[in-house]
């Protein structure tokens, strides 16, 4: 960090570091992995009453390269787990996951030979959503913690 | 060299076989092409869509080959949902495994757990009480209209317009909010029951109900009068995906996108279940068969909805009971079995072995969901578990049929027509 | 619609079939005729062209679990001229589970039927593409039948890694 040495001890990991973390966690636009039911209550997280746009998840990027956290809504089979790890691959860092509702969490009520048990198998999962599904609130929720997350603990010298 | 290197870096290996199969069988489809070598425009290329894609309306994958700007022939790779639905009903008595038919047509799952039950009162020789029926084919009714908004929001932002996603989501939020009254969840409700219903309507949620089928002929009036003359939406859909009613009957489309071809085969006139013999509605059909006919054809269904729902208000008993007062065909009531020794047992006796229908019978009972005819094949062998339960669920029929449809379509359209044709995967992957 | 009507079309595959028409069962809604094996292009034809089942709406493939014709197919057909559902029911052999095509009477069969053999295994001969429709390729058994488990076979589908697969 030869920038410490000129702007002297410390300032990126107080003063650029504060604002970075406050742009990130408050423009934490998803990519929306809809593969079930729960990608209907995202979209009604997304849809007029719910309003993800004031927590400043206001676009659903369904380009990974434009987006920051991917929301695996529904249940995840093995033949679709390439394709979600493909796009979880293509999107930039720093990115998040969230595991929306009980199958993509653990595989749900479906136990069954189709099904991953639980996207943590192959994802790096920030945050589980209890549900089946869950209602828009505790995907609000999510999104809120994420910001936590990123607040408390992302940081740019972890960037570099 | 280095180029090639690097893209065979970063193609995919997995499920080797599976993609050259794949791309094989799009090489053997017969189709013939005039290839003007002079024209550059008219270059031939493989395009792949999905199964992840904003459009696909779920994890369809489409494979197509383009000459030019034209679909000469293409391949739908469904199962990316596919988790055995059918292997777990094997292993499920029969209302353990109703939850999972919401989550088959998760557009619509009020139908579905009725589907389910009917098909198993078939077998079963159950009779549900008056007021019950009345109460599945209100839900249903509603579940027609909630998963026909979603399609018209969907569509037409394909379609381009991001507004009206806006618009039909707020009316789903309205139909949520009763369901949510009326069986305690949002959409996979899981309400009806062998034997009848769940609960009984409350009065907020008759109040909620008849609020929504007052105000909701407004909206549609609405939407219609921003459509129906909307050059753009005319333009983009008038002939587009059209096919005619041979052609339909033999791909085997099924509910509206069959309705739209000028064929009336529509479950709830062809064989009347539950009350709906007695109601006075009409089964829209277009002839056109394409793509503005199946607008056409859901929205005046939608409406026609409204009128069902409110001859069944004026039809409906105002008391009664909603489930079979027989302890060995349907669960007791929480009254009973709370306050009695009787109930408790009866209430274990269901869940642990549940309804058995004699054994070796087969039996098939369809009714009309809002995708198409969804009907349940079950084999008994007389305990409580299915022998074997086949799902004819209408998605596949449709998905089948626009393999067909896209055939010397614009590739641009290919997006509308997936909308068009309103398929969720859930339900064709079973 | 009138019983009269269902009576001839019950009739006229009486007479086009004779003995072949193994069982015929009329205990459910709707009738369900087991015909043998090597009838089944023929009265698929038949019912398609005289008597107007002209919709195909599915095929159901079952696993009976018995040492002989272990595996049953059922047609599923409409007539919409006569609003009445057919059922036809044939045996196939665990052994040689072969069965001939439909797709060139119904062209919607041919999902109907990839999906049968996708989850049982019966082979149609004459399919134009014979593909498993629901699991990919490279996965070598038959889910429905009934010694699959639940819970699949591990490590006959594979995982992702949970590393990038490039840079």
């Amino acid at each position: 960090m030869s920038l410490d040495r000129v702007m002297g001890e410390g300032y990126f990991t107080t003063t650029v570091d504060a604002l970075t973390k406050w742009g990130r966690s408050n423009s934490v636009w998803p990519m929306p992995m809809g593969l079930a039911c729960c990608a209907i209550e995202m979209m009604a997280f997304a849809g007029p009453k719910y309003d993800a746009a004031r927590f400043g998840s206001e676009v659903f990027r369904f380009s990974p390269r434009q987006s920051d956290v991917m929301i695996v809504a529904g249940w995840c089979t093995y033949k679709m787990s390439h394709a979600i790890r493909r796009i979880w691959d293509q999107m930039p860092d720093p990115k998040w996951c969230i595991a929306m509702g009980a199958c993509a969490s653990t595989g749900g009520m479906h136990r069954c030979y189709g099904v991953v048990q639980g996207v943590d198998n192959f994802l790096p999962v920030d945050y589980y959503i209890s549900g089946c599904p869950p209602r828009p609130e505790s995907v609000i929720n999510a999104i809120l913690k994420i910001q936590d997350k990123i607040k408390e603990q992302q940081s740019l010298k972890l960037d570099s | 060299m280095e180029l090639e290197k690097k893209i065979s870096r970063k193609k995919p290996t997995y499920f080797r076989e599976h993609q050259e199969a794949l791309y094989k069988s799009l090489e053997d489809k017969h189709a013939t092409v005039e290839v003007d070598k002079s024209d550059p425009l008219t270059t031939r290329m493989t395009l792949n869509m999905g199964p992840q894609h904003p459009a696909t309306h779920g994890v369809l994958r489409v494979l197509m080959e383009l000459d030019g700007e034209v679909i000469t022939k293409c391949r739908l790779d469904t199962g990316y949902l596919h988790r055995g639905i059918e292997k777990m009903a094997e292993n499920k008595t029969y209302q353990e495994f109703m939850p999972y038919t919401d989550r088959m047509d998760y557009i619509s799952p009020y139908s579905n757990n009725v589907a389910l039950c009917m098909a198993v009162e078939r077998i079963a020789g159950i009779e549900i009480p008056e007021r019950a029926s009345y109460i599945r084919m209100i839900c249903c009714e509603l579940a027609r209209i909630s998963s026909h908004l979603l399609w018209l929001g969907t569509m037409i932002m394909d379609a381009g317009a991001l507004s009206y996603f806006l618009w039909t989501f707020r009316e789903r939020e309205k139909i949520y909010d009763i369901f949510d009254e009326v069986t305690g969840h949002r959409f996979t409700v899981s309400h009806s029951r062998i034997g009848g219903v769940n609960n009984d309507f409350t009065p907020a949620a008759v109040e909620k109900i008849r609020k929504f089928i007052r105000e909701f002929p407004d909206e549609l009036k609405g939407w219609h009068k921003t459509l129906d003359r909307n050059r753009i939406f005319v333009d983009r859909n008038s002939g587009v995906g059209a096919i005619d009613h041979e052609e339909a009957i033999a791909i085997g489309l099924a509910g509206p996108s069959l309705r739209a071809t000028g064929i009336a085969y529509d479950i709830r006139t062809f064989e009347p279940y539950l009350h709906y013999a007695d109601m006075d509605f009409v089964v829209p059909t277009r002839t056109e068969g394409d793509n503005l006919a199946r607008y056409y054809c859901r929205m005046e269904e939608m409406a026609e909805s409204v009128r069902i729902i409110e001859q069944c208000f004026d039809k409906m008993p105002e008391k009664g009971p909603i489930r079979v007062d027989d302890a060995k065909k349907s669960y007791p009531s929480k009254d009973e079995v709370y306050y009695s020794m009787e109930g408790l047992i009866h209430d274990f006796m269901m869940t642990d072995t549940g309804v058995c229908p004699p054994a070796g019978a087969e039996s098939y009972h369809a009714i009309e969901a809002p995708k198409g005819e969804l009907g349940f094949y079950i084999q008994s062998d007389g305990t409580g578990h299915p022998w074997r339960l086949k799902i004819n669920s209408p998605s596949f029929s449709n998905l089948q049929g626009l393999e067909t449809i896209l055939d010397g379509e614009m590739v641009a359209d290919t997006v509308v027509l997936i909308g068009g044709m309103d398929p969720v995967m859930g339900d064709s992957d079973k | 619609m009138n019983t009269e009507i269902r009576d001839n079309i019950l009739q006229d595959i009486r007479e086009y079939l004779g003995d072949d028409l193994l069982e015929l069962n009329m205990k459910q809604t709707y009738p369900l005729l087991l015909i043998p094996r090597k009838r089944i292009h023929d009265t698929c034809r038949f019912l398609k062209n005289t008597l107007h089942f002209a919709y195909l709406n599915e095929i159901i493939g079952a696993d009976r679990f018995t040492s002989e014709d272990r595996f049953e197919v059922i047609y599923h057909l409409v007539s919409l001229r006569d609003r009445w559902r057919l059922f036809v029911k044939v045996l196939v052999d665990e052994e040689q589970p072969l069965l001939p095509t439909v797709s060139d009477i119904w062209k919607s069969a041919n999902w109907n039927e990839r999906e049968v053999y996708d989850m049982f295994g019966i082979r149609f001969e004459g399919h134009p593409d014979l593909r498993r429709i629901f699991l990919p390729e490279d996965f070598k058994y038959y889910p429905l039948r009934k010694e699959f488990p639940l819970l699949g076979v591990p490590g006959s589908l594979e995982m992702p890694n949970t590393t990038p697969d490039h840079d």
